[in-house]
C-alpha cells in the first residue's frame, strides 16, 4: 500500500501517522499542503492531527481549502483511501468529505487522556480487523471533537451502518457518541481518537495497530 | 467600502461557549440573563466600485467565512443588507 501523509503548517501527528503507517508494512511519502497533485500510485491519504493554521476561523477551515485537498477530494471521488485523524477528521468535514461538523467539546475543555471506544462496525478496510462491538482504548486530545450533524445525517449514518467508532463513556458531548465515521462508499474515514498512538507498548497501548495493518492487508488481498 | 459578517451558530445548535458566560453572568450577580449565544464578527475591507458585492461577500461565506452545517451568517454591507 502507498499512503500520503499530509503536512500541513501546524500538523503534529503528521510523524506519528507515518511511523504507524510504514510499521504495519506501507509505503510513506510526506506530501506538503500547497502542492497540488499527490504522488502517483497513492492508495491512501492520511490527513494529520494538530492544530493546521493554528485553529484559525475554525479547526481545519483554512487546510480544507489548501491546494492539496483539491487532489484529495478528486483521490476520494475516484474511489481512494482517506484517512482523517483528529485535525484530520476537522479537515474532512470543512472540506464536504464527510458530513456533519466537530465543535467545541461540551465541557468547553481540551481532553487529553485515553478513551474508552467501542467498534460499531467492522465492514470497511479501516476496522476489518477489528470485530463489531469490542471495546478498545485509544487516546483523544482534542478542544473540538463534539460531533454534530443534522437528525437525518445522524439516522443515515446509522441507517447505512457508517458509524466506526463510539466513545463508551461521556467526552467531548458528541452526538450518539460519535467518534470516527465512514463515507458513503466506506473509504473514507474520521475520527478524533488517535490509532497513530497506539501502535507500540512503548506508547502505552496497541489497539491503534489494527486499524493500520487491517489496512494494508485489505491492499496486499486485493 | 466596509462588509461586515456576523456569523452565529444556527437556532438549535448548543452553544456550549454561550453557556458558559450566561453561567459566570449569573455568577457575577447578573441575574435574568434569558439565554447567551456566542458568534463572530469579520470585517472585510472590499475594493470599491464592485458589481455585486453582496454576491461576492456571500460566496466567501459559503465557501469559507462560516461552516452552513451549524453556522448561520448575515452580511451587511452599508446601503444593502442580507441573512443567508
Amino acid at each position: 500500500m502507498k499512503a500520503a501523509v499530509l503536512v500541513f503548517p501546524g500538523s503534529n501527528c503528521d510523524r506519528d501517522l507515518a511511523v504507524a503507517l510504514k510499521g504495519a508494512g506501507a509505503e510513506v511519502e510526506m506530501v506538503w499542503h500547497k502542492d497540488t497533485a499527490l504522488p502517483r500510485g497513492i492508495d491512501l491519504v492520511a490527513v494529520p492531527g494538530g492544530f493546521s493554521f493554528g485553529d484559525y476561523l475554525r479547526c481545519g477551515a483554512i487546510a480544507a481549502n489548501s491546494p492539496v485537498i483539491r487532489s484529495v477530494v478528486q483521490h476520494a471521488q475516484r474511489g481512494g483511501y482517506v484517512l482523517g485523524v483528529c485535525n484530520g477528521f476537522q479537515v474532512l468535514t470543512e472540506s464536504g468529505l464527510l458530513p456533519g461538523a466537530l465543535m467545541r467539546n461540551a465541557g468547553l475543555r481540551f481532553v487529553c487522556r485515553e478513551a474508552a471506544l467501542r467498534t460499531e462496525t467492522s465492514d470497511s478496510a479501516f476496522t476489518r480487523a477489528y470485530t463489531a462491538g469490542a471495546a478498545l482504548r485509544l487516546p483523544v486530545a482534542h478542544h473540538d471533537g463534539n460531533y454534530v450533524a443534522d437528525s437525518e445525517t445522524l439516522t443515515r449514518l446509522a441507517a447505512e451502518d457508517r458509524v466506526a467508532f463510539t466513545y463508551a463513556e461521556p467526552v467531548n458531548g458528541s452526538m450518539n457518541d460519535i467518534a470516527g465515521i465512514l463515507s458513503e462508499n466506506r473509504r473514507v474515514l474520521g475520527m478524533m481518537p488517535h490509532p497513530e498512538r497506539a501502535v507500540d507498548p512503548v506508547q502505552g497501548g496497541v489497539h491503534g495497530q489494527a486499524l493500520f495493518r487491517g489496512l494494508t492487508a485489505a491492499f496486499e488481498a486485493a | 467600502m466596509k462588509a461586515r459578517v456576523e456569523i452565529m451558530l444556527k437556532q438549535g445548535v448548543l452553544d456550549p461557549q454561550g453557556e458558559a458566560v450566561r453561567h459566570a453572568l449569573s455568577a457575577l450577580g447578573f441575574d435574568g440573563v434569558g439565554g447567551v449565544r456566542q458568534g463572530k464578527l469579520i470585517e472585510l475591507e472590499l475594493e470599491d466600485g464592485l458589481a455585486d458585492p453582496e454576491a461576492l461577500v456571500r460566496e466567501m461565506c459559503e465557501r469559507l467565512l462560516a461552516n452552513t452545517v451549524i453556522e448561520s451568517y448575515r452580511i451587511e454591507i452599508p446601503g444593502q443588507e442580507g441573512r443567508a
